[in-house]
């Protein structure tokens, strides 16, 4: 059987990297003796798929992997038994049975992702909330993507579902997944270019807040609002 | 929250930013203001190198098992964060508390290699400690040295106050007592080392003075403080099954050489290979009983979800119920999935055996240690496996489906012929001829013999520290020697050669046997640049031989000058364990190629029984 675990990352813990998460987790479930699925062969490894890497330096409340177990498992159990094996700046949220179907993989299911910008103290000008809205306000918000061999212009426009205010930080609904995929970074740069705002790389913060996927209806819900019934 | 030493734009900018931010699985965190004595443990290489290794894990772990003492770990930045740390002053930190270093009451180094020493001198001078001993005050940790190249502190005298000489596990406990009650007492720095020079296997170097002789070598090493003791003699664990064992080892997040759970069956050899000081150094052998390995084993890889489980011993074979322990660690285990790896041991049906139900054959290779190509050279080096148990395990293997074998030799040995140095060509090829041996259509393609060359270091405290050394030059005509012989055998198409680089062994060499003139040379080549000597990318010769010249001394003199039998060496104040007589009478039997039985078959009288324990005492009680 299935399941879905939901995890969130903070403090220090934004220093490990993806791959090192995956391994911190392998070793946490064997600890914690949660009755994880092996594959066979000489050297076995836990059936587990994680929805999306997140990047060193980046911190968030909505992370997800799914994991094959070989019994059930309640959920009440489960998180006290992990959480007895976290450290501090991770902590496991859900444990909840999810469809085994291909179609359902956490990888696949993803499509957008909510984020905060926290920007350097005095980064911004007063107005910029104002300068935030016409930014957003903008039909085609186009960038230069570089890569190894070219930089060409795509328009990101389409793949910013929300941009906002949040107090003295800014909000955002971006693309996510395997299709279509944005980095808020990509979106503050773009912001500030355009309002003249200077910036270095570690002018704002990042946290993510949640991960969708989208329902048999359209709209965007959180991984773990999913029942596996609507897609 | 940990507040980390580190701001952000510095952790993003260097590689691998979890080498410097602690708080692992099992790393230990304790209130400054409850204890009375901060120990910064301290691995002088880059983090992956020293979270591998099983010694800094037991002290750290019995360490901490005090309620007066945090143990916190300290390693090497790497020279990207080295740079930065230079360039903005930064204090080098503890990985628990984030503070520096400088703060604590002791900075411990362990001593693995002697291509770390300018790393040991990165750490004092990234800590803000002054390099010499001499020139620290009461606001500077204790600077104390231990491991394997203790058993030759000299080169490192200068920078060190005290060195623990022998195994951890011993009187750290009465020295951490005895600075308790200095630190209550407000008595002047040389007060505490007066009083740590009384334990037994705690060296001093300030309260000795040595005398020359004009060509260089010792005259006279003598205590001069009414403290210390002239002799100073190896602490060693009688009983190895109830010596503190780490069941809580911290769990990396980021994947270091040594990732899975290590269990050290035993500490010592019994074989008596004249070249391998390991094999002399932690005499006598002593096992630690099955059940006590068996619930080590259960609690380790409980508290740490490892999914590897290792062995750890000089040579596993000789563990006699190592049978037992495997199958106890198949049954028990493999189910978990976990991996059990299996090192050093010998080939044989057993071996085989178990590396077939846990390995897939067709991706591992064999590991033979002939390390001489000759039997005659064998003989000269004691090493104790002959021709025909080579072939005979190789056919074994590729009867049971192996195709890839590495064979492991040295260059360089005492006495050393042209036709040993071929012989490693034509043994790799012998090896290469059992696999052809097998029916064409029994067998998958070709096989892959590669052997590796290293080249040889005399050491202290064995039967070769009287043997003299080669230029680097010789060291790779030799290799090229081996070179040639692998072109001109049959079955050259399946050898593969490798060698080590000669220039640092030349300088390990220095380092090895050297007096209290190299610590000048140290300083001067760490001065010049000179760190991670060990990481090809950063080892430079020429620094080094410059070093050499600024300061006047000449590597010639340790490596090439022949010893005469008397010479007082500059570690022979130390009580090894093992005899010089012993040691004396083992180097003449080698330039005989006489071979010397091991502890097991018939005891050698070398010195190691006095200790009370072990293999000298087996069968006894």
């Amino acid at each position: 059987m299935k399941v879905r675990i939901k995890f969130c990352k903070y403090g220090m813990m934004k220093f490990i990297g993806h791959l090192d998460m995956m391994r911190f987790f392998q070793k946490a479930l064997r600890r914690a003796e949660i009755p994880v699925k092996y594959t066979e062969g000489y050297s076995p490894h836990m059936v587990m798929s994680f929805a999306s890497p997140l990047g060193v330096g980046l911190t968030s409340d909505g992370e997800y992997f799914d994991l094959e177990l070989t019994e059930e498992m309640a959920e009440a159990e489960a998180l006290e038994r992990l959480n007895r094996e976290m450290v501090e700046g991770v902590k496991v949220l859900r444990f909840f049975p999810v469809p085994g179907d291909k179609k359902n993989k956490a990888m696949t299911l993803v499509e957008a992702a909510s984020w905060t910008a926290f920007p350097a103290p005095g980064l911004l000008p007063e107005n910029w909330k104002s300068l935030l809205s016409s930014f957003f306000q903008q039909e085609e918000i186009l960038i230069t993507k570089e890569t190894k061999r070219s930089s060409r212009e795509v328009n990101i426009r389409p793949l910013i579902y929300q941009l906002e205010p949040e107090g003295e930080s800014i909000s955002m609904l971006l693309a996510a997944g395997s299709r279509e995929n944005l980095k808020p970074e990509l979106v503050t740069g773009a912001f500030c270019s355009w309002a003249g705002i200077p910036v270095t790389e570690f002018s704002f913060t990042y946290h993510k807040k949640e991960t969708f996927a989208r329902t048999a209806d359209g709209e965007l819900a959180p991984l773990d609002a999913l029942t596996g019934e609507e897609s | 929250m940990r507040k980390l030493a580190l701001s952000d734009d510095i952790l993003l900018k260097v590689e691998k930013p979890a080498r410097y931010t602690g708080g692992e699985v099992n790393s230990v965190m304790k209130d400054k203001n409850q204890v009375d004595i901060r120990f910064a443990m301290c691995f002088p290489d880059v983090y992956e190198i020293g979270m591998s290794h099983l010694g800094l894990q037991i002290l750290y772990d019995m360490f901490n098992r005090r309620e007066d003492t945090w143990c916190e770990r300290v390693f090497s930045p790497w020279t990207d964060l080295d740079a930065v740390m230079r360039k903005r002053q930064i204090p080098l930190f503890a990985l628990e508390s984030q503070e520096p270093v400088k703060n604590f009451d002791f900075l411990g180094i362990t001593l693995q290699f002697e291509m770390c020493y300018t790393n040991i001198l990165q750490v004092l001078d990234l800590s803000g400690i002054p390099l010499s001993a001499g020139e620290r005050t009461l606001d500077d940790p204790f600077v104390i040295g231990g491991g394997p190249c203790a058993v030759n502190p000299e080169p490192l005298a200068e920078f060190f106050d005290l060195f623990y000489i022998g195994d951890g596990e011993t009187v750290y406990y009465r020295l951490l007592d005895a600075y308790r009650e200095w630190k209550q007492s407000g008595l002047d720095r040389k007060a505490f080392l007066e009083m740590a020079a009384e334990i037994e296997g705690i060296y001093v170097p300030s309260f000795y003075e040595v005398t020359y002789r004009e060509d260089g070598t010792l005259a006279s090493f003598e205590p001069v403080n009414p403290h210390a003791k002239s002799r100073i003699r190896r602490q060693v664990v009688r009983d190895m099954s109830t010596a503190s064992y780490p069941l809580k080892p911290v769990v990396p997040f980021i994947k270091v050489t040594q990732d899975r759970a290590v269990l050290e069956i035993q500490r010592g050899c019994i074989r008596g290979c004249r070249f391998c000081q390991a094999g002399m150094i932690y005499r006598p052998s002593r096992p630690r009983n099955l059940s006590m390995l068996k619930e080590t084993a259960r609690a380790i890889l409980k508290n740490t979800g490892h999914e590897e489980i290792t062995l750890s011993s000089l040579s596993s074979s000789d563990y006699l119920e190592l049978k037992e322990l495997v199958e106890f660690l198949m049954e028990e285990f493999q189910s978990q999935g976990v991996n059990i790896s299996l090192p050093s041991l010998r080939i044989d049906a057993f071996s085989l055996d178990v590396m077939k139900r846990v390995q897939d054959v067709k991706k591992s290779s064999l590991t033979f240690a002939p390390e001489a190509g000759t039997q005659r050279m064998r003989d000269v080096i004691n090493k104790g496996l002959s021709e025909e148990a080579i072939l005979e395990g190789a056919a074994q293997a590729f009867a049971g489906g192996w195709q890839k074998v590495k064979l492991y030799f040295m260059l360089g040995l005492p006495g050393e012929t042209k036709e040993d140095m071929e012989g490693i060509a034509v043994l790799a090829d012998k090896v290469a001829r059992k696999y052809y041996e097998i029916p064409k259509e029994n067998r998958q393609g070709k096989c892959q013999i590669t052997s590796s060359t290293s080249f040889f270091v005399p050491k202290p405290f064995t039967p070769f520290q009287w043997a003299t050394m080669y230029t680097a030059e010789e060291y790779v005509k030799k290799a090229q020697v081996v070179q040639e012989a692998m072109r001109n055998q049959l079955n050259r198409k399946s050898l593969r050669y490798h060698w080590h680089t000669a220039e640092l062994t030349v300088l390990e060499g220095t380092f090895a046997r050297g007096d209290r003139k190299m610590g000048a040379v140290l300083l001067e080549a760490y001065r010049l640049g000179c760190m991670y000597d060990s990481w090809d990318e950063n080892f430079s010769y020429e620094t080094w031989m410059k070093a050499f010249e600024n300061t006047g001394i000449s590597p010639e003199f340790y490596n090439l000058r022949p010893r005469q039998e008397d010479e007082l060496f500059p570690w022979d104040f130390i009580d090894c364990g093992v005899s010089r007589k012993f040691l004396r009478k083992e180097w003449e039997k080698a330039m005989q190629g006489e071979v010397t039985p091991n502890c097991r078959e018939q005891c050698s009288g070398c010195g190691s029984a006095r200790y009370g324990g072990g293999v000298c005492f087996e069968g006894q009680n």
